[in-house]
C-alpha cells in the first residue's frame, strides 16, 4: 500500500489521551441501559455523544447573543453574526482551508447534493459555469464502498444529466482497487467522488494517486470526509481535492450542520443549489444575480447555535490533539480486531491491521444474523449498530448481507473493547454456535 | 432477563427447524420484500385453491435471507394460514399486526396466533417490529396480487 496523504498514523513519544477524564465531559456516559448496564457506546461512526462544552457554548449563544445571522443592524444580530462567522473561521483552520472556503449545510449529505445539483444547474448558467456542466458522454467515477449518501445522489445527477456512472471496485480486504485508475478516470471524468475512510471496513483512501488522476484528465474530486475529519488530522489543501464533505454530529457537534469545503474559485464559479434570500447580490422583478460564496450557498436564516456548537467541538478536539485522538483510537481498534480475531466464528469485514485504517471495526460472526447479534449486545450495555450501514453495494461486494460494526471514539477505552468481546462471546452461546462441532440440526436449542 | 421475553424457545424453535422453507410449485403469485434497515429479503410464493374470500391457501413458500425474528415469524405465518381460507388468514394477519404494533401492551389471544403470541416480546422492541412482519407482509401483498389477477379475469 503506498503512502497516503493525510493519513495520521499514531505517533510515537506523545503523551496518550486521558481517557478517564475526557469521559467527566461527557454527562450521558453516566447512564445506564437496559437494567443497569454501564453505557458502552461504540456507535460514534453514526452520531457522537457532545462534551458539555458544546452543549454550554449553544446554551450560552442562546442565552446571550440569538438572533438571525446576517440580518439586521442592532447589536444581537451583529454578536450573532461574529459568533457565526468565527465558528467559521475554527471550522476552517480545522481543516487547513480558509473561511471563505467553508459552507456550512444540513449535514454532509445536504453538501453533497449542493454540488450534484449544481452540477445540473451548470446547464443554465452562465460560461463561467463551463466547468459543472456534464451530459451524455460524461463520466461521474464513484467507488463501490460509499456510503449511500455519496452515491445515490450522482446516480440522480447522471440520471438527470445523461452521464453515465461509473465506479472503482473494492478488494477482498474492503479497500478501494485502484488497479484501473488510468482506464476508469480519463478525459471523460467530470467528478471523481469516494470515501476518505470508509464508513464500513476503516480502510483509508488512496487519496494522492486518485487526486493526481483526476488533475491529469481534468475531473473534480469530491472526498467523503465524514469518517476521518472527526477522528484524525485532516487538511483538504495538502490532500489537494476540489470539494470535501463532513457533518458536526459526528465530531462531537450538534446534529444540524454539517460543511461543504470547495475550493476558492469552484465555489467562485459555481451556480447555486438553493436560491432566497441572503444568498443574493441584486433582485429585481425580471431577475436576481448572486452573492459571493459562502453566502451564495447559505440560502435562508442559517442555523446558529449548531453552527456555534460546532466551533466549541473543533476547539475541543483541537484541545486534545487530533494525533493523541487517532493515536488513541488506533490502538483501541488493534485491541478490538486481535480479540475478535480470538473467537471462533468471528469475521471482520475489512483489513484485519491496522495499516491505512481507523477506528470502525466491522465483523460477522458465522451462524448468528447481525441483527441477533447486536441485540445480545445491547441487552448488555453495548451499543453498535447492526444492517448495512448505509453501504448496500459494499456489502452486497463483500458477500454478507448485515454486519455488526463498533466504532471508537475519545471516550472509549479498554473497559468499552473488553465489553464488546464478551458480549460477541455471548451472543454465540446464546445462540448455540460455540458448540464445537456446529450442531447444524439444532435440536437442542441452548438459547434460552 | 429481557433478552428471554424476545427470544422465547419457540422463535429460536422456529428459526432453527423452519417449517415450508424452499419455494415450490404450484403458486399463482410471487413477491420479493425487502427490509431496506438491514437489507434482509424474503422471495415468497402463494398457491390458493379456489375463488375470491373463499379461496382456501393451500400453501406458502418461501426463500428469506434474515435475522431470527425474521425467519422464525415467517415460520410461524405458514403454520397460522396454510389450510385456512383466505379470510381466515388475513384474520390472522390482522390480530398479528396488531400484536405486533402495540408496543408491548397488546394481549395476544392463543386461540388466534397460537405459536405467534411468542412475539409479543419482540413488540417492545421498536427496531425489530419490521423484523417479524417482513414475511407476513409479503405473504398480504401475494394473495393480494393473486386477488387483482382473479378479479382482472372476471370482468373480461
Amino acid at each position: 500500500m503506498t503512502a497516503v496523504a493525510g493519513t495520521t498514523a499514531p505517533t510515537g513519544g506523545q503523551e496518550p489521551l486521558d481517557v478517564a477524564v475526557v469521559r467527566k465531559d461527557f454527562p450521558i456516559l453516566e447512564r445506564t441501559v437496559r437494567d443497569g448496564h454501564r453505557l458502552v457506546y461504540l456507535d460514534s461512526g453514526a452520531t457522537s455523544q457532545r462534551p458539555r462544552p458544546v452543549m454550554d457554548a449553544e446554551r450560552a449563544f442562546l442565552e446571550t447573543s440569538n438572533a438571525a445571522v446576517h440580518r439586521g443592524a442592532h447589536q444581537l444580530s451583529e454578536e450573532a453574526t461574529d459568533a457565526y462567522e468565527d465558528a467559521r473561521a475554527r471550522v476552517a483552520a480545522f481543516v487547513g482551508v480558509d473561511q471563505d472556503e467553508v459552507v456550512f449545510t444540513k449535514n454532509a449529505t445536504e453538501g453533497v447534493n449542493l454540488v450534484a445539483y449544481a452540477m445540473s444547474n451548470a446547464a443554465t448558467a452562465g460560461p463561467e459555469a463551463h466547468r459543472f456542466r456534464v451530459g451524455p458522454g460524461d463520466e461521474i467515477v464513484v467507488t463501490e464502498l460509499e456510503h449511500h449518501a455519496n452515491l445515490v445522489p450522482w446516480q440522480q445527477l447522471c440520471q438527470r444529466t445523461g452521464a453515465t456512472l461509473r465506479w472503482f471496485g473494492v478488494t477482498d480486504e474492503g479497500r478501494i482497487d485502484l488497479s484501473g485508475l488510468d482506464e476508469l478516470v480519463t478525459e471523460r471524468t467530470k467528478v471523481v467522488a469516494f470515501s476518505h475512510l470508509s464508513n464500513v471496513t476503516g480502510a483509508v483512501g488512496p487519496v494522492a494517486p486518485i487526486v493526481a488522476r483526476a488533475r491529469e484528465v481534468g475531473a473534480l474530486t469530491v472526498l467523503d470526509a465524514c469518517q476521518s475529519v472527526p477522528h484524525m488530522a485532516v487538511d483538504f489543501h495538502t490532500l489537494g481535492v476540489d470539494f470535501a464533505v463532513f457533518s458536526g454530529h459526528k465530531m462531537l457537534g450538534p446534529t444540524g450542520v454539517g460543511v461543504l469545503y470547495g475550493r476558492r474559485e469552484l465555489l467562485a464559479a459555481m451556480p447555486p443549489f438553493i436560491s432566497g434570500g441572503s444568498m443574493i447580490e441584486v433582485v429585481r422583478m425580471e431577475g436576481s444575480t448572486f452573492a459571493p460564496p459562502p453566502q451564495r450557498f447559505e440560502a435562508g436564516v442559517p442555523m446558529s447555535s449548531q453552527v456555534i456548537g460546532l466551533g466549541a467541538a473543533v476547539d475541543y478536539l483541537s484541545a486534545l490533539g487530533m494525533d493523541r485522538v487517532a493515536a488513541h483510537e488506533h490502538e483501541l481498534a488493534a485491541a478490538a480486531l486481535a480479540g475478535l480475531a480470538e473467537i471462533d466464528g468471528v469475521r471482520i469485514v475489512g483489513p484485519t491491521d491496522m495499516v491505512d485504517r481507523g477506528g470502525v471495526v466491522a465483523f460477522v460472526v458465522d451462524g448468528v444474523h447481525a441483527h441477533d447479534v447486536g441485540q445480545v449486545l445491547d441487552s448488555l450495555g453495548v451499543e453498535v449498530r447492526v444492517g448495512h450501514h448505509c453501504a448496500w453495494p459494499l456489502h452486497r461486494r463483500m458477500g454478507v448481507a448485515a454486519t455488526v460494526r463498533a466504532t471508537f471514539y475519545v471516550y472509549n477505552d479498554r473497559d468499552d473493547v473488553r465489553a464488546l468481546l464478551d458480549a460477541v462471546r455471548e451472543a454465540r452461546r446464546f445462540f448455540g454456535v460455540d458448540t464445537e462441532p456446529a450442531d447444524a440440526a439444532g435440536a437442542d436449542g441452548e438459547g434460552v | 432477563m429481557k433478552l428471554d421475553q424476545m427470544y422465547q424457545e419457540i422463535i429460536l424453535d422456529h428459526y432453527k427447524n423452519p417449517h415450508r422453507r424452499g419455494l415450490r410449485e404450484p403458486f399463482e403469485a410471487e413477491v420479493h420484500h425487502v427490509n431496506p434497515t438491514c437489507g434482509d429479503e424474503v422471495t415468497l410464493r402463494v398457491h390458493l385453491v379456489g375463488d375470491g374470500e373463499d379461496a382456501v391457501v393451500g400453501d406458502v413458500s418461501y426463500d428469506a435471507q434474515g435475522c431470527s425474528i425474521s425467519q422464525a415469524a415467517a415460520s410461524v405465518l405458514t403454520d397460522l394460514v396454510v389450510g385456512r381460507t383466505v379470510a381466515e388468514a388475513f384474520d390472522k394477519h390482522a390480530a398479528f399486526l396488531e400484536l405486533m404494533q402495540g408496543r408491548g401492551q397488546v394481549e395476544p389471544d392463543e386461540d388466534v396466533l397460537e405459536d405467534g403470541i411468542a412475539f409479543a416480546g419482540v413488540a417492545r422492541y421498536p427496531a425489530r417490529v419490521k423484523c417479524a412482519l417482513l414475511g407476513w407482509m409479503a405473504f398480504k401483498d401475494a394473495v393480494a396480487r393473486v386477488a387483482e389477477r382473479q378479479q382482472g379475469v372476471g370482468a373480461r
